[in-house]
Formats: structure tokens, C-alpha cells, sequence
């Protein structure tokens, strides 16, 4: 039987099927009609989507779906792509990031990201936390800075395991602290949202679980989206779920609807794992 | 699929076969490691012999002859009152008619005075002048021994050959063995050539005026190419955008890596000294003209090592809200520092062994000092070498090797240097 990733293109709709919340939230971050290009390749077609504040979000999808494309536009890291083009309109609480009196700086501090490879800065953990904090003038002393440090560790669940050696190098951590180093450098500058791209990737399931663990305190405070190649993980953290398939977001709605549920073909045979 | 069955004579061939395959291999295998092998052992062997023959024909440089003499010295010749005006070529005369008293005729004399350097009166004049209270007593010094003399101590020169061949005269001999047996010849270490500045004679001639000036043009080249070079490879490595222009910009920097250095010495002749009037033999445009020469092999490393820094980091650095030129000076530039100094430092021992361009530019100019400052006349370490090796004199057969030692000394230091700092500022993430 041929999957829906076999059939020609032409076939396929660019409609989304939504289900919304029981009780819904505010919307803190919306996309409308987001097209994305690399060149000459359009790689997102259409996108919309209400991402709910105060929640977490996954965006699952075979490899080249799209769902890391459009998790990159929203602190538009895609600007530093050559050949990249954004079309459409994001917004992060009605206003426009796309707009060009914006400071892109100023958009990433709200909008923190979490990579796939954690990434520390090969400083010391505490100078990893600090950066944040230092280059957007957000504290006003030593012990201020301290403070902020001291905070984002213990809000990362990392400061006991860490907190006798913060002058030695992050890159010493082992893979999950580094991870959860990364997290902690993340909300140092108090974002409002925190993009995820599969942050669990790279780790064992013992570190993947506390960084799980860790996404389920932090959306108390912050909108998190999520981008995860694991379906169990999608389940166990997210409250809603976006399924992207061919640069197409097919269906999104509250996560135990998607994978107890879906009303899509497309997100069926995924969830199934006829495809991906 | 076809089911295969091997017969026990069809196992046996390709058993055979496979065997007689494997040795081809092993052999082939084997000789490509002999090939290898036998080209390094022929680079190190002439490397070996480079080395060899550069330290045979200079060791006996590193040692210079020295005659200890006392010098009385007289008020008559030297007056207390002007000791500068003194008349030191009596004071060397009388010292040496005290040592041998039967030698009288003027042309004794003088062929006397010829085992002695030609300068020896100012190394008396100058330890007078050191120390005045000498006067009326007498001094004894160490003269370095004229080139012939010192050539004849060491065994240049063959007592052997007829003596209207030799450049030392038999008598002159006999009262060189005289001073031998007095005890009063000696053969130091050659502190001299790398305190003293270059001299007409071999004895004199040291390279210090020459390792001052090529550390200061050098430093002209460092102070010019380094942050030229570092801005325009972040330029174009993290800033210019991608078409044709910077296409050609990098194309053609690539070319300017392969230009002979000489054309580099054309442009600063005709640019640095006839254009802008800049001094000649000067340290200042010998710097000028290496950095030119330096600075695309500088962008090519600071370009190669910008590109090393994963782009994880810059990733990382966006992320977090910091701008470009934040992401550049906290976290780029620094990783990727061991490499660029790295290359720099190789850069500079490149720019340090380079002579063509400073010929003509004049710094193999005759200079008997050291350069006060970058606007000063200098030699550098190659152009001196050229100088000697261009001189007559046979003490500077063994100059010029022990020079080119030298200089391969600081090019092995640099670059030792360039590999301990590889190692020690290696990184891992």
C-alpha cells in the first residue's frame, strides 16, 4: 500500500486540520501563512499555526518536514542561512518579528533556543550562565550577576550537581548537564519563549528523562516549543502537537488527541509508524 | 539466486588463486611503505647533509683567537687630561716591541703589527677610557688575532704549502709560535658574533646589528600584517556576502601567496622609496615589504581557522541574542586564535628567512652598527649572510655558515614555538 509520502505532490492538501483546546490559552506566539525558501527551494508551505503561552508545544514530522525550519524562524535564526527567505507573518504577542524596526537581538532575548548538540561555550559554567545576563545589561552588579547565575542553575536542576565546581569548564559536564547547561543559559536572559530543536537527540534515556522532567517545571513560566523526532517524547511532555509532513503542517491539536485520535490519514500512518 | 556449490578442485584453485591475490596485495602494500619510506629517508638525509656541511665549514667561527697582550701605558702617549686624543697606535707598538725586542726594522714592524687585529688600539683605547687610572701602569688585554692569524691557529692555513702562497709570512709565524709558546694565545668562545656589529674585518664582524634589524623589521611586519590580515579575513570569512566580487578578492589573494618575493622588493622600491620618499635600507620598509609579502598567506590561516570554529558555537552565541559582532569578538575570534598564531608565527619565520625583497630595498647595505630605530639603516640575518658570503676574506667562509646556523636557529625556535602553542591552546568541544 503506498504511503502518503509516495504519493505524487500534486495529491497532496495544504490544508490543516485543527483541534482546538477544551479550554483554550492565549496565543503567545502566531504564524500566518508562513512560507519558507532555501534558494529556489520552497521548503514550508502555508504554515499557520496559534502556539498557546505557558505550555508546551511539540512539533513532530518525518526528517525534512519542515518542523525545524519553522521552529528556526521564530527567533529567526534563519537569517543567518544564505539563500534563506521568510514570507508570511510571525508573531510574538501580536507583534511582528519580521518587522524591520525590530532588534533581532532583542527578539532572541526574548526567544531563548536550546540546539540539538548541546553547545556550552568552552568557558566555565558559571561564564556559560553569565553571558546572557552580561551582554543584555540585565544585571547591575557582581552580586546581582551571581544571583541570576545561581537561579538559572537551580531553575535548570543542575546547580547541586554543579555548584562546587562553577569556574570549571562546561564543556566538562558530561552530554545531559551540558544540556541542561545549555537550558540554564537559556533562561539566564528571562525569555518568554524557549525553542527546543530535538534537545534530547544527542542523549542517553537517564538524560533525556531529567531534561524531560526539566520542560515539564519550566512551561509553568515559559512557552516552550519542542521539535522531537520521538513520538513517546511528543506524548509525554507536549500539551499540544503539530505534525508536519513535506514542508505542510497537517494537523495540530492537544497531544492525546493527535496520538489517541488523529483525524488526518497522513498523521495516522505516521503515528502508526507506517512512514518517518 | 543461483545455489553455488564448489567442487574440491574448484576450492582448491580459488584457494590457490585467492592466496597468490593476497601476496600481490601485501606486496603491493609493502611497496608503496618502501617508496614512502625511502623518500623521507632521502629528504632527512639531504636535511642531514645540509646541516653537516653548514656545521663543518662554520664551527670554527664560533671560536675566535685572541692574543693576550699588556700594554704599558704611558703618560707621554696618553695624556690624562684628553684620553680620546691619545696616541694608542705608539702605546701598541712599544707593547709589542717589549715583547719582542729584536724586531726593529719598519717593515718588521709593521708585519709584526699584522698578527694583531687592525682595530687594537681602540680596544685599548676604550679600556682606558674605562678605566683612567691605568694610566702610567700597564694593561692587559685579550686582542682578537688578525684573520690570518686566526685562519693559521685553527688550521685554515697549511704551514705546509710554499710560503709565497699563504697569506702569513714565515717569520710572521715564527713570532705567532712565539707567543704561542709564551702561553698568551687563546681560543674563546665567539661571544663576538652576536655582540658585535658587521666589520670589514672577519675578526671584528658580528651579527647583532643583524639580528636587531630583522627583529625590528619584524616587528613592522607583525604590527602591519597581523591586524590587517585578521580584519580582512573576518571580513570576508563571517561578513562578505558570496558573488562575484569576493570571488575574485579571494582568488586573487590566493595568487598574491604565490607571487615571488621579489616582485614584493620591485613595489617597495618603487612605491616606499621613489614614491613616498620612506628611507632606504630602513627596517621600517623592509617590515613594509614583508608584511606585503606576509599578509595573504596571514588570511589564508585566519580564514582556514575562522572556518575551523564549529558552527555550534556561533549557533550558540546567536541564540542567545548576541550580535554579530558580539559572536565574532567573544567567541569566534578566541577559539580561533591558537591558530591563527600559529600561523602567524609561521608566516613571520617565513618573513624572517625572506632576502630578495630586502636587497632591493638596500638593507645589504655595509653597517657597522646597530639600527637605533625602524628609521635607521639595517641589514637583517639573510642579507648579512649574503653580504658575507659575498666577501673576500677567508674568516668569512666560516662567518657566512655560522650566520645561515643562526639564523636556521630562530627559524627552528619560531617555529617550535608554533607547534608547542598548537599543542598547549589545542581545544577540544
Amino acid at each position: 500500500m503506498a504511503t502518503v509520502a509516495e504519493m505524487p505532490r500534486e495529491t497532496q492538501t495544504f490544508t490543516t486540520v485543527r483541534t482546538p483546546d477544551a479550554a483554550p490559552r492565549p496565543v503567545k506566539v502566531r504564524g500566518e501563512n508562513v512560507n519558507v525558501f532555501y534558494g529556489a527551494k520552497q521548503a514550508l508551505f502555508g504554515v499557520t499555526i496559534d502556539i498557546p503561552e505557558k505550555a508546551v508545544t511539540a512539533f513532530i514530522g518525518p526528517s525534512g518536514c519542515g518542523k525545524s525550519t519553522f521552529l528556526r524562524c521564530l527567533n529567526r535564526m534563519n537569517d543567518t542561512i544564505v539563500g534563506a527567505r521568510v514570507e508570511g507573518k510571525i508573531t510574538l504577542d501580536n507583534r511582528d518579528i519580521y518587522d524591520t524596526d525590530l532588534d533581532v537581538v532583542e527578539l532572541r532575548a526574548r526567544v531563548g533556543m536550546v540546539f540539538q548538540k548541546p553547545n556550552p561555550f568552552p568557558k566555565s559554567i558559571f561564564e556559560n550562565v553569565a553571558y546572557g545576563p552580561r551582554i543584555h545589561g540585565l544585571a547591575r552588579s557582581k552580586t546581582d550577576l551571581e544571583e541570576i547565575v545561581v537561579s538559572s542553575l537551580q531553575r535548570a536542576s543542575l546547580y547541586n550537581e554543579v555548584k562546587d565546581r562553577l569556574h570549571e569548564p562546561g564543556t566538562g559536564l558530561s552530554g545531559g548537564q551540558q544540556q541542561r547547561l545549555c537550558i540554564a543559559r537559556a533562561i539566564a536572559v528571562s525569555p518568554d519563549v524557549i525553542l527546543m530543536d530535538e534537545p534530547c537527540s544527542a542523549l542517553d534515556p537517564i538524560a533525556t528523562a531529567k531534561v524531560e522532567e526539566l520542560i515539564d517545571e519550566l512551561r509553568t513560566n515559559y512557552t516552550i516549543i519542542i521539535v522531537t523526532h520521538s513520538m513517546q517524547q511528543a506524548a509525554r511532555v507536549s500539551q499540544r502537537t503539530a505534525f508536519f509532513h513535506l514542508g505542510v503542517l497537517v494537523e495540530e491539536g492537544p497531544t492525546d488527541h493527535i496520538f489517541t485520535n488523529p483525524i488526518e490519514k497522513r498523521t495516522q500512518d505516521y503515528i502508526t509508524g507506517r512512514f518517518g | 539466486m543461483t545455489e553455488t556449490t564448489y567442487s574440491g578442485s574448484d576450492a582448491a584453485d580459488r584457494g590457490n588463486d585467492m592466496a597468490a591475490r593476497r601476496k600481490r596485495r601485501d606486496a603491493a602494500n609493502r611497496r608503496l611503505q618502501y617508496y614512502g619510506i625511502g623518500a623521507i629517508s632521502f629528504a632527512i638525509g639531504l636535511l642531514a647533509l645540509l646541516f653537516a656541511s653548514l656545521i663543518v665549514s662554520g664551527y670554527t667561527a664560533f671560536t675566535q683567537t685572541h692574543v693576550r697582550i699588556d700594554f704599558p701605558i704611558s703618560a707621554t702617549h696618553v695624556k690624562p687630561d684628553a684620553i680620546d686624543q691619545g696616541n694608542y697606535r705608539l702605546v701598541v707598538r712599544d707593547a709589542l716591541a717589549d715583547l719582542f725586542p729584536d724586531v726593529t726594522s719598519p717593515a718588521d714592524v709593521r708585519s709584526l703589527g699584522q698578527i694583531l687585529t687592525n682595530n687594537t688600539q681602540f680596544f685599548v683605547r676604550d679600556a682606558v677610557l674605562a678605566d683612567p687610572s691605568v694610566i702610567g701602569r700597564s694593561v692587559t688585554l685579550e686582542i682578537p688575532a688578525s684573520d690570518p692569524f686566526d685562519q693559521l691557529n685553527k688550521g685554515v692555513i697549511d704551514r705546509n704549502v710554499p710560503e709565497n702562497q699563504r697569506r702569513v709570512t714565515d717569520r710572521q709565524i715564527g713570532w705567532f709560535d712565539q707567543l704561542v709558546a709564551q702561553d698568551r694565545v687563546t681560543a674563546p668562545f665567539n661571544w663576538a658574533l652576536f655582540t658585535a656589529p658587521n666589520s670589514r674585518f672577519p675578526e671584528l664582524a658580528g651579527l647583532s646589528g643583524a639580528i636587531v634589524g630583522s627583529a625590528l623589521t619584524l616587528l613592522v611586519c607583525f604590527v602591519l600584517s597581523f591586524p590587517i590580515g585578521i580584519a580582512a579575513a573576518i571580513y570576508l570569512e563571517e561578513f562578505a556576502p558570496k558573488n562575484r566580487w569576493t570571488d575574485l578578492i579571494e582568488v586573487n589573494i590566493n595568487n598574491l601567496a604565490a607571487v615571488p618575493s621579489i616582485v614584493f622588493g620591485l613595489l617597495g622600491l618603487a612605491v616606499f622609496l621613489n614614491l613616498m620618499g620612506l628611507p632606504r635600507s630602513a627596517p621600517l620598509v623592509g617590515g613594509m615589504v614583508l608584511a606585503l609579502m606576509t599578509l595573504p598567506t596571514m588570511i589564508i590561516v585566519t580564514r582556514a581557522a575562522l572556518k575551523a570554529v564549529p558552527p555550534s558555537i556561533r549557533e550558540a552565541g546567536l541564540g542567545m541574542g548576541a550580535s554579530k559582532h558580539q559572536v565574532i569578538m567573544h567567541h569566534v575570534l578566541p577559539l580561533a586564535m591558537p591558530g591563527i598564531l600559529t600561523g602567524t608565527i609561521i608566516g613571520m619565520a617565513h618573513a624572517l628567512g625572506e632576502t630578495a625583497p630586502l636587497l632591493l630595498i638596500g638593507m645589504n647595505a655595509f653597517i657597522t652598527s646597530e639600527p637605533g630605530g625602524i628609521t635607521d639603516a639595517a641589514t637583517a640575518l639573510p642579507t648579512q649572510v649574503f653580504i658575507w658570503a659575498d666577501s673576500p676574506e677567508r674568516g668569512f667562509v666560516a662567518r657566512t655558515a655560522a650566520g645561515i646556523l643562526v639564523l636556521l636557529g630562530f627559524l627552528i625556535i619560531m617555529n617550535g614555538l608554533a607547534v608547542w602553542l598548537r599543542q598547549r591552546l589545542e581545544r577540544t568541544w
